[in-house]
């Protein structure tokens, strides 16, 4: 036999430790440094910029001063906080219905399409790439006064029922509340169906049937299966619905009226046509506080309670 | 009754469906019309004149051409960095990760009126003139997540075995690179393109803040025909993109089946 | 085995791997030689696969050198080493037809004109119908084939195989097994197999190192290694061995032992050097070297045989043989197979029984290790 089976033999004079090249160790931050570069000038630095433009006074002829005027905060708040109000509720209320509308369509996409599955996820995308302006503006027609669907909406009273709740006024429908959140829904809804559907599709259909073999009701299935574990399209969904949502003003502007301004709009006057900077930059540094937190809690509570 | 709870979720998503779908059959219907007014709200009648002259509206056409070049370079520049880093996270070991990873996810969780108000303070304290390449820089920014996202999913999903593979049949880096790890990220890499396009080329809120009075992409030619009237062109390009957009992904399924089919043949 | 003519014997020495404060192979000097089909067996995160990566070039050691032969290759990357490796699960290119696969290695180093190569490796492979199919396309042992015959092309001084039977059903495993074998004959290059399965390694290598916890627990030619183990890990971790403990009464050409108040002997030559009067040793036999006679029958046993008494706890039938589990005062489950030549009526479960066998066939093992090591548990048997 020419083997030598020796388990523990260390060389004569002791174990030489090798190291890698520093040359390779050095290769991941070359891979990162223009992007991340790219990342800290043009999103972290300008936001150190609006803070500290959010704290100056002064004017537009004069120049702005940093004198630490922590008043604006409390000035646009106090001034715009209906508008605040009005963002996070218009956006609440289009992610809830964006998962109530969207939930039906991903599910039907990945669990009953059969071979219609790529031409329903076809139909999704699509719309996409027809300019999301256009496609708002022809909201501005589909709920045009005397539009066949408002007129339908009256004929069933759902408008007399809609006024009452203050969504509506008479038989209008546009520069209403309710169209600013329909055009709100209607825009993100892809945004919603699209992670729905990844996780939903992921799910082992054998699943459901060893729940309804085990004395589970299709309903039962539904909340004790499949919802858990479609939670992370849920939670994915609803923030990449909520976050676009609560700062937009596309739809406020073109489909709402004064009285549905949300706080995407008045940060674009302030800073666009007012030219007040401060008050602008205090006010989206607002807005960025409240999404963040939202979605920390909302991150930590779907995280630890929903999805274990 | 029983067949209505049956079919329940299908009809609740095929509602879905028509409410998505609704915006963009009248968008084509009047891409069709004659409005009397400057607004193309309402249908007076029938008429193929904008589609007989697509550009008949000034700057409409040039708006469209600054869109498609401007998405074009920020996808190349997006993807080039967005790769870069996707490759960085997946494989190999550094320091501060935990940072990285947050910077690359903070741009998506942020409403992008603040991240468009921001870059503005950058731009105006910095006194650059606001234009083109200030708009590229943007949609570079925003679409980079995006990518690197997209990217890293294909990466991680990927075998690494294959890399070894190529390495020990006398492949060097640069060509276990180029011969096996490019080729199989590719599906990845241009999914992550085809969105950073798709963001770009649409994208409003970024634009509109910083852009300068010269460079009006196509949205915010739309956004500004929104205050002074509405020409039926917009209507005949949005139509004409949906219909190429459908086309184009119809064939490429109907190409990728025939293949299917003859390479099991 | 000595042939030198081409490239030589791969040599580790005192090679070791350390993940921070995990050592995956502790300092091992091993010489696979020239021309063999040697097999590094054990059971998974033993090391083995480690050490293959290391002679791939695919890790870097942490101490220690690689030798193909008189040349030192421990710095050499992998794609500069005469080495080539079929994977785990094979790794095949996905974006590649087989024929481009199999001419990856070659169009690598540069070399143009592979057409006539690759239909050889090919037909080698019996797979000539095949050139222009993707992987996927392939069946998992026309698969397995493939990336055997892209690293064969290479004509490597040494051909490494991770696992490569592991994703193939038992009935495809047999007949690939052969297969390798086949090749291997045929092309005399040095394979170097890594496998869990005991029964593989035995079947096709001419040598087996078993791997336990980073080292090397024993090395040999298979039957060596079943007949004379010489760790309660090789006992029983190549097929199954009955090990019973027992005192030593006395030492001379044979052992004398006790246990469980029965007398049993066990060839000098077999034990461990240090077994020694008043002292323990394990005594080992395997489980088809033992007869099984009923209790009244005890009388026909002859009187130079190693006997134990028990009781019959369980019988399975499996076809060629029958097993019995046994409980005695000397061991409890001690396993029986009796090939099946005759049906034997009467040996129920219950049942009173005299194990006996050859004492020649006994073999001793130092007491002081973990009795049940490599007895493989639900979980990992396959």
């Amino acid at each position: 036999m020419s083997a030598t089976p020796t388990t523990e033999a260390p060389p004569v004079d002791g174990p030489v430790p090798r190291r890698p090249a520093t040359r390779r160790r050095l290769v991941p931050y070359w891979l990162l440094l223009p992007g991340i570069v790219w990342l800290l000038v043009f999103f972290a630095l300008p936001m150190v910029y609006q803070a500290s433009t959010s704290v100056q006074t002064g004017s537009l002829e004069q120049g702005f001063q940093v004198t630490w005027h922590f008043r604006t905060y409390w000035d646009a708040f106090q001034e715009y906080w209906p508008q605040f109000v009005r963002s996070l509720l218009y956006a609440g209320t289009a992610t809830l219905l964006c998962l109530l509308l969207g939930y039906p369509l991903a599910y039907l996409i990945a669990f009953k399409a059969g071979r219609w599955r790529n031409l329903l996820l076809v139909l999704v995308i699509a719309p996409f790439f027809t300019s999301f302006l256009i496609r708002t503006l022809a909201w501005k027609t589909i709920l045009a006064d005397d539009s066949l669907v408002v007129d339908a909406l009256g004929a069933l009273h759902v408008l007399d029922v809609t006024s009452w709740l203050g969504w509506t006024e008479g038989d209008r429908v546009l520069a209403t509340p309710m169209a600013v959140v329909c055009g709100l829904t209607y825009n993100f809804l892809p945004f919603m169906i699209l992670p729905l559907y990844t996780s939903l599709e992921r799910i082992d259909t054998r699943l459901h049937e060893a729940a309804q073999d085990l004395y589970a009701s299709p309903a039962t299935t539904f909340r004790k299966v499949t919802f858990p574990l479609s939670m992370p399209g849920v939670v994915s969904g609803t923030l990449l619905t909520f976050i676009p949502a609560s700062g937009d003003y596309v739809n406020a502007e073109l489909l709402g009226s004064t009285d549905t301004k949300m706080v995407g709009n008045v940060i674009q006057s302030q800073f666009l046509r007012v030219l007040d900077y401060p008050t602008a930059a205090a006010l989206s540094f607002i807005l960025m506080a409240i999404v963040l937190f939202m979605v920390t809690v909302y991150i930590r509570k779907a995280g630890t309670e929903d999805l274990v | 009754m029983r067949w209505l709870r049956k079919n329940l979720v299908v009809i609740a998503g095929l509602l879905t469906l028509a409410y998505m779908i609704l915006p963009n059959a009248v968008v084509m219907v009047f891409s069709f019309n004659r409005p009397n007014g400057r607004f193309n709200y309402s249908w007076q009648r029938f008429s193929t004149d904008a589609w007989k002259d697509p550009c008949g509206v000034a700057d409409l056409c040039r708006s469209l051409t600054l869109s498609l070049q401007l998405a074009a370079w920020a996808t190349l520049g997006a993807v080039l960095l967005g790769t870069m880093i996707a490759f960085a996270l997946v494989r190999y070991r550094f320091r501060a990760r935990g940072a990285i990873n947050s910077l690359i996810f903070l741009p998506m969780a942020m409403p992008e009126v603040v991240m468009a108000a921001s870059l503005l303070t950058l731009f105006l304290n910095m006194g650059v003139q606001l234009g083109f390449l200030t708009v590229l820089i943007a949609h570079i920014m925003f679409c980079l997540s995006f990518v690197v996202t997209a990217v890293k999913a294909r990466i991680m999903s990927m075998d690494p075995r294959l890399e070894e593979a190529a390495r020990d049949l006398y492949a060097g880096p640069a060509q276990t690179f180029l011969r096996v790890t490019l080729p199989i990220a590719a599906p990845g890499i241009a999914a992550g393109g085809l969105l950073a396009f798709a963001l770009s080329f649409d994208d409003f809120i970024i634009t509109n803040f910083n852009a300068g009075p010269s460079t009006v992409t196509f949205p915010m030619f739309v956004w500004g025909s929104a205050q002074r009237g509405t020409p039926v062109q917009i209507n005949v390009i949005g139509t004409a993109m949906f219909v190429l957009a459908v086309l184009i992904v119809v064939t490429g399924q109907l190409i990728a089946n025939r293949r299917k089919k003859t390479a099991t043949a | 085995m000595t042939d030198t003519t081409t490239g030589g014997d791969v040599r580790l020495t005192g090679i070791s791997k350390t993940y921070g404060s995990f050592t995956a192979v502790h300092p091992l000097d091993l010489t696979v030689p020239q021309g063999s089909f040697f097999a590094l067996l054990g059971a998974s995160g033993c090391g083995k696969t480690t050490t293959l990566r290391m002679i791939a070039g695919l890790e870097d050691p942490s101490t220690g050198s690689v030798f193909l032969g008189d040349t030192d290759v421990t710095d050499l990357p992998p794609y500069k080493r005469p080495v080539n490796t079929v994977f785990q699960s094979y790794a095949l290119f996905p974006h590649m037809d087989i024929s481009e696969n199999i001419a990856f290695g070659l169009r690598r180093r540069g070399i143009k004109s592979v057409k006539k190569q690759v239909d050889d490796m090919l037909e080698l492979v019996q797979l000539g119908d095949k050139a222009t199919h993707k992987p996927h396309q392939l069946s998992g042992g026309q698969q397995q084939r493939v990336a055997v015959a892209r690293a064969l092309i290479n004509h490597p001084q040494v051909l490494l195989l991770d696992e490569p039977l592991g994703a193939l059903d038992l009935k495809l495993r047999r007949q690939m097994q052969l297969e390798l074998k086949r090749i291997q004959t045929e092309v005399g290059i040095t394979f170097v197999h890594v496998t869990h399965d005991q029964e593989e390694a035995m079947t096709m290598a001419d040598q087996v190192a078993v791997m336990n916890g980073g080292r090397v627990e024993q090395l040999g030619a298979p039957a060596d290694l079943y007949e004379n183990p010489r760790t309660t890990f090789v006992a029983n971790f190549l097929g199954t061995s009955n090990l019973i403990e027992a005192d030593v009464l006395d030492t001379g050409a044979d052992v004398l032992v006790t246990a469980g108040g029965g007398r049993l002997r066990v060839p000098a030559d077999r034990c461990p050097s240090a077994v020694r009067k008043g002292g323990k040793l394990l005594v080992g036999v395997r489980p088809e070297k033992i007869s099984l006679a009923h209790a009244d029958d005890a009388g026909e046993i002859g009187a130079d045989r190693n006997r134990v008494t028990g009781r019959i706890a369980d019988s399975s039938f499996i076809g060629v043989s029958t097993q019995y589990v046994v409980n005695s005062p000397a061991g409890a489950e001690l396993q029986v197979y009796e090939q099946n030549v005759e049906r034997r009526a009467g040996l129920l479960p219950g049942t009173e029984v005299v194990l006996h066998w050859n004492p020649a066939h006994t073999f001793g093992l130092d007491a002081d290790q973990d009795i049940d090591a490599g007895v493989e548990t639900v979980e990992d048997s396959l």
